[in-house]
């Protein structure tokens, strides 16, 4: 990191360099408020009533009305069960994550241990299937699911999981850097059958990878709005994203009735979990981006 | 004595198994229907829907004609196809965010590297511009859009500053540029990050050398930096694009079902979410298209990744964190 600092500092050069480094804070601070604005103008407004005319920068007295209205029957004929989309949407995410890990992993560990004749096709094919888009065959896998009755369901969202080129692409690149083929060695000359060995000792060895594939797993899939669009019909089964298109729907059909304060408490706390999950770990999130995710 | 060796090979093959049988029912199956239907004239008509909340499983009304060649095809590529125009309208959403997003990124990142500025709070400033893009697009989007709606703050602040009572999401530049910096905010930080790992893998002498030689910030820039970080340039561009052609949750909720107020908003993948019951066969061709170009981009990324540079950089970047 020893990089030799300005030929010995004669004062034009100093203040060139205050100078940028005040242009570099001054954008940076500007940068942060456009990113937190939104988040701010989020909570602010979920403390306000239901019309709300302006900006306003500090909050309101409504939250506990707008919490009772958001638990509420009338809220609940509306947009479905509060709590039933939370589950929902928690579901889905929780068992994707679990599957694309774990399979990515599993496959990944095939391809990065064993020698076979289909090793190198089988890992090419995988990275080539990694640049296809799901909505490219979205349609196909919608007509498909109508003919055989498998539509508003969540085994078309989640089971995909188990196929996730992109994890499989950081596992194996993980794999490569800190799984040395000299441990399943040993754990063979042990006795320990090929299956146990990943699941008791490669599993753990690879817990930094699971993380940060992990969360990135969980928010995309917390997140997703196609692809439940496409399958769910049933109100019951709608998960969060859903719930926010149909509040969108509601304000451009009937923007007097909109509640605007149980609105934006519905997104504050649609957004909350991922934004709790986020500031735990970022340090290990933004580590994780460089490192070769592809990104959709 | 040499021990006899057993062979794992099957292993290798059983442990891709859920993988692939994953792969092959839900995505390569799907892709195979989707090629078909683009080449068979058929579509559905769906009865009344009862609610929005409540859809009835109405009898659809099935149209197939079997095969007809290409003309799904040059239907959505023709004059005032589908595809053509969606193309286009994601093309303009994507470069509205990509270009701000660009010219943030590579400042920002030059400033994040550079020894001698020293910032301070870095992983504070990292840590919020990264932000955004974790959160709901649509929740982010639906914020934007009760803003700037008529009657929203945003709207009221436009009006009493220009008069103009049409509010932004009326308009077709407006709206764009709404989508446009929601999703500029949500992938600056990204970009930056990931220019950040290009430059720290530039060797730190070459800085030097040009600092002996008295070459001002703006010189090394365009002279060491930006040659040297070309592949992930290029990385990043066509990864965008890729990202790009998928574009859907801002625009299908600020613009709506119809993709605004006239259609702007309409992008290649929502055009397939409005199609999926009615004009089949038009989606599944427009489909193969979003395949085709894909795949082309795809295959530009695995084509930089390739490149050396970028591999000694993950390697490094790897061989740090081990």
């Amino acid at each position: 990191m020893a990089r030799i600092e300005g030929v010995a500092g004669t004062t034009d050069s100093r203040t060139a360099l205050t100078v940028r480094r005040v242009i570099a804070y001054v954008v940076l601070i500007l940068l942060v408020i456009i990113s937190l604005l939104p988040f701010y103008l989020l909570i602010i407004n979920a403390t306000r009533g239901k019309v709300q005319t302006g900006l306003q920068f500090y909050p309101g007295k409504a939250l506990g009305g707008n919490f009772k209205t958001l638990l509420s029957e009338n809220y609940k004929q509306t947009y479905g069960d509060f709590f039933r989309s939370f589950a929902n949407s928690l579901i889905i995410a929780a068992f994707t994550t679990v599957l694309s890990v774990y399979f990515s992993a599993l496959t990944a560990y095939a391809i990065h241990v064993y020698d076979f004749k289909l090793k190198k096709i089988a890992h090419t094919f995988i990275l080539i299937v990694m640049m296809v888009p799901t909505q490219a065959s979205a349609i196909g896998l919608y007509r498909m699911l109508k003919n055989m009755n498998l539509l508003d369901s969540y085994i078309p969202l989640i089971v995909p999981a188990v196929a996730a080129p992109a994890v499989y692409f950081f596992m194996i690149q993980y794999m490569a850097s800190s799984l040395p083929l000299e441990i399943v060695e040993a754990a063979r000359i042990d006795g320990c059958g090929e299956f146990r060995t990943f699941n008791t000792i490669v599993t753990p060895i690879l817990k930094p990878a699971f993380a940060v594939q992990g969360i990135f797993t969980f928010v995309s899939s917390w997140n997703n709005l196609f692809m439940p669009q496409m399958i769910i019909d049933t109100a019951e089964k709608k998960t969060i994203p859903l719930i926010l298109q149909i509040m969108r729907a509601n304000i451009q059909s009937n923007p007097m009735a909109a509640n605007a304060g149980v609105m934006n408490l519905f997104m504050v706390l649609a957004i909350l979990p991922v934004v709790v999950i986020y500031l735990i770990l970022s340090k290990n999130i933004i580590s994780g981006i460089a490192l070769g995710s592809v990104k959709g | 004595m040499k021990r006899k060796s057993i062979s794992y090979a099957k292993w290798g093959y059983i442990f891709l198994i859920p993988f692939f049988l994953v792969y092959a029912v839900f995505s390569l199956a799907p892709l195979i229907q989707t090629f078909y239907y683009s080449f068979i004239d058929y579509s559905v008509n769906t009865g009344a829907v009862a609610s929005v909340r409540n859809p009835v499983p109405a009898a659809d009304n099935v149209v197939n004609n079997g095969f007809c060649g290409f003309k799904n095809y040059s239907s959505v590529i023709g004059n005032g196809g589908i595809f053509t125009e969606s193309l286009i309208n994601t093309m303009i959403l994507w470069l509205i965010g990509f270009i701000p997003q660009i010219i943030f990124s590579l400042l920002l990142a030059v400033w994040f590297t550079d020894i001698r500025l020293r910032l301070k709070a870095q992983g504070f400033f990292k840590t919020v511009i990264y932000l955004p893009n974790v959160i709901m697009a649509s929740a982010l989007s639906l914020l934007f859009y009760s803003l700037f709606t008529q009657g929203g703050a945003m709207y009221e602040l436009i009006y009493n500053i220009t008069g103009n009572e049409q509010s932004w999401l009326n308009t077709a530049g407006g709206s764009r540029v709404v989508v446009g910096f929601i999703n500029f905010m949500m992938w600056y930080g990204n970009t930056t990050i990931l220019l950040m790992a290009a430059i720290m893998g530039i060797d730190t002498s070459l800085y030097e050398a040009a600092q002996i030689d008295g070459a001002n910030p703006s010189q090394t820039f365009w002279q060491i930096t930006i040659p040297l970080i070309k592949p992930i340039l290029a990385y990043v561009l066509v990864t965008s694009m890729i990202g790009g052609l998928q574009m859907y949750d801002v625009p299908y909720i600020i613009g709506g079902k119809a993709g605004g107020a006239n259609g702007k908003l309409m992008t290649v993948v929502s055009q397939i979410q409005q199609g999926k019951n009615s004009a089949v066969g038009n989606v599944a061709a427009l489909s193969v298209l979003v395949f085709i170009v894909s795949a082309i981009l795809g295959f530009i990324t695995l084509k930089v990744m390739d490149d050396k540079s970028v591999k000694t950089r993950y390697n490094k970047k790897k061989k740090k964190k081990a």
